[in-house]
């Protein structure tokens, strides 16, 4: 059992998910209540991810943060060395990956609180943004534990993307999808057998976890 | 009764003024081709209720929610007070948070998520808590909802919902009540309670308000003026008797329910007494401005004025008796609506103890007497 990649899978999967609430939230906000025509543009690219190859995604945000762009140049300049190969290329590769896992779930949950709420809260003179915090969030909490669950779980199991920034350097980016790949390829069955049988057990418990609470708690305080 | 201290809509050391002076002239078109258009001049003395009246689909609630702010219309101005809270030409807007206004929708749209003291604390967050707490005490004890403090939305009834609805809208001192059907979806005796808690409410706090409704017994019982809507415009604004018992048009008329609208012809004129052809009948009209003989009227008749008589008096002061043949008799609460046909329809509401004494019955011949000052012309177009 590889321990290492899975408590790496652990932590990329956490910091992808506090990530994607802190740039989810907004990002949802604002396609759910902004006015714009163009709006299904940001849509769009935000869900793309979900019919792209992890290949492609993973081959254009390589480029991206590589030494033959801009970004990656800067960052390199910054820091000391390259994004590629490293944990933090692999976070922003994993929050690209899992954008619509969790901003999917946050805006319909957010578009579907009574806007009658909204309107009430606005002519109470609360602001749109505290109307967001104290009327929108607090209803949305199923959208938001969901998000974040599936995002979570999304990125533990992630392989095409970290394959193509991260590679499989041990302990920095060689995650736990990336470890079984590589006992199979050794012909090291036990090992892949039982990480992957880990995997599916801790993904089972995590999503069994979030519907059986999701049917209870949440539901009662909503209804 | 004067404005209270404790719930006036102002701060402290501001004076209430006599009046709030509403102005609105906007228009607003929809992609339905529909065109809100209302306009609207009417000083509103403290603590009374400016009724917006008219017919489903009439654009009253459109026009509520530009004065809110919840729409924004394509062109014009609407003022309050001496404040312009848009005047779209020059680009001035102010939101809905801005305009200090108190809003009650027709469902009562509480935040689910607290308890009714909180929903009725949730507009004063710029007041410390002890404040708030304060606030909220006074209204949950005004509408006598003590039991009611720690409830979670949910757990209310329709009624209690709305009452609940009413005091958030209050909590903060607003300027200008609207009230968007507030009562449509409650059962009567909820209703009739939440009408007399509402006016009394208004009246303590020398708030004014705008109360949409399309229910002509709510317009009367809560309206001080009327403003008649139809077609997505304002077609008449006034005290309501002035309104009711004379209708701008015949569009009014027939909004406001004045039961007979009767198409006619000015035969003859003396004397200040003007007769109408009304199909075969002639009625005496009492003349208030010049109309010519031969101009087409529409006779307004509403069925309070209208009196039974199972014989001509020698003498009366009443001008019209109309041998009229009993169509049909309705009871409506105490009151009985009595359907007519004297050559044309009409109807007469009496009491259920007239009608007793009467004898009336359906097919009885009978006279129906009217005042000739109780008919209201309106000329033909």
């Amino acid at each position: 059992m590889d321990w290492t990649a899975l408590w790496l899978s652990v932590r990329l999967a956490t910091a992808t998910t506090l990530v994607l609430l802190a740039v989810g939230v907004p990002i949802a906000y604002w396609i759910v209540y902004s006015p714009r025509r163009w709006k299904f543009l940001v849509e769009a690219i935000v869900a793309l991810p979900l019919v792209l190859p992890p290949t492609v995604l993973g081959f254009y945000v390589l480029i991206a943060i590589g030494p033959m762009s801009p970004v990656g140049r800067a960052y390199a300049r910054l820091v000391g060395h390259g994004l590629p190969f490293t944990f933090e290329g692999l976070l922003i590769a994993s929050v690209l990956y899992s954008m619509p896992f969790a901003v999917q779930p946050f805006s319909a949950e957010f578009a579907s609180v009574d806007r009658r709420l909204l309107e009430a809260s606005w002519s109470l003179g609360v602001s749109r943004l505290a109307t967001f915090r104290r009327v929108v969030l607090p209803l949305s909490i199923r959208g938001l534990v969901t998000g974040i669950v599936l995002s979570f779980a999304h990125t533990l199991g992630e392989f095409g993307v970290v394959l193509m920034v991260g590679g499989n350097v041990p302990g920095v980016t060689r995650t736990v999808s990336i470890s079984i790949y590589d006992a199979v390829q050794s012909l090291d069955y036990q090992s892949a057998a039982r990480t992957s049988a880990l995997l599916l057990v801790i993904s089972f418990v995590i999503l069994a976890i979030t519907y059986s609470l999701q049917r209870t708690v949440w539901v009662r305080t909503q209804q | 009764m004067g404005p209270d201290a404790a719930v006036t809509g102002r701060p402290e050391g501001r004076p209430l003024p006599e009046h709030a002076e509403l102005r609105v002239d906007v228009e607003q078109r929809f992609a339905s081709g529909v065109v809100v258009a209302p306009v609207l001049d009417v000083e509103l003395a403290p603590g009374t209720i400016l009724v917006l009246f008219g017919p489903s689909g009439a654009g009253k609630t459109t026009m509520l929610r530009q004065v809110a702010g919840l729409e924004r219309p394509d062109r014009g101005r609407i003022q309050f007070g001496g404040d312009t809270w848009c005047d779209m030409s020059r680009g001035e807007w102010r939101s809905p948070q801005e305009r200090r206004i108190g809003m009650v929708f027709q469902q009562p749209a509480l935040f689910p998520h607290l308890s009714v003291r909180d929903n009725i604390e949730y507009g004063l967050s710029t007041l410390v808590a002890a404040e708030r707490r304060q606030r909220s005490g006074e209204l949950i004890r005004l509408l006598a909802i003590p039991e009611l403090a720690d409830r979670l939305p949910r757990a209310l009834s329709g009624g209690e919902a709305q009452r609940v609805a009413v005091a958030r809208a209050l909590a903060p001192k607003p300027g200008l009540v609207l009230l968007d059907e507030p009562f449509a979806s409650l059962d009567v005796p909820a209703r009739a309670r939440l009408r007399r808690e509402v006016r009394s409410l208004m009246q303590r706090s020398g708030t004014p308000a705008v109360l949409v409704t399309h229910d002509r017994t709510e317009a009367l019982a809560l309206g001080d003026q009327i403003a008649v809507a139809t077609g997505g415009r304002i077609r008449q604004v006034g005290p309501i008797a002035d309104v009711f018992s004379r209708p701008a048009d015949a569009d009014v008329a027939a909004s406001l329910g004045v039961e007979a609208v009767l198409p006619g012809r000015i035969v003859d004129a003396r004397e200040g007494l003007l007769s109408v052809q009304v199909g075969d009948t002639v009625i005496h009209v009492a003349e208030r401005e010049p109309t010519a003989v031969g101009s087409n009227v529409y006779a307004c008749i509403r069925a309070e004025d209208v009196t039974l008589e199972t014989q001509s008096p020698a003498h009366a002061s009443t001008r019209n008796h109309l041998a009229a043949r009993v169509i049909a008799i309705a009871a409506e609460g105490p009151i009985d609506r009595v359907s007519l046909d004297c050559g044309f329809a009409l109807d007469a509401l009496i009491t259920r103890r007239a009608r007793e004494e009467l004898r009336l019955a359906v097919g009885a011949p009978i006279t129906a007497a009217i005042k000739a000052t109780s008919v209201h012309l309106v000329p033909r177009i």
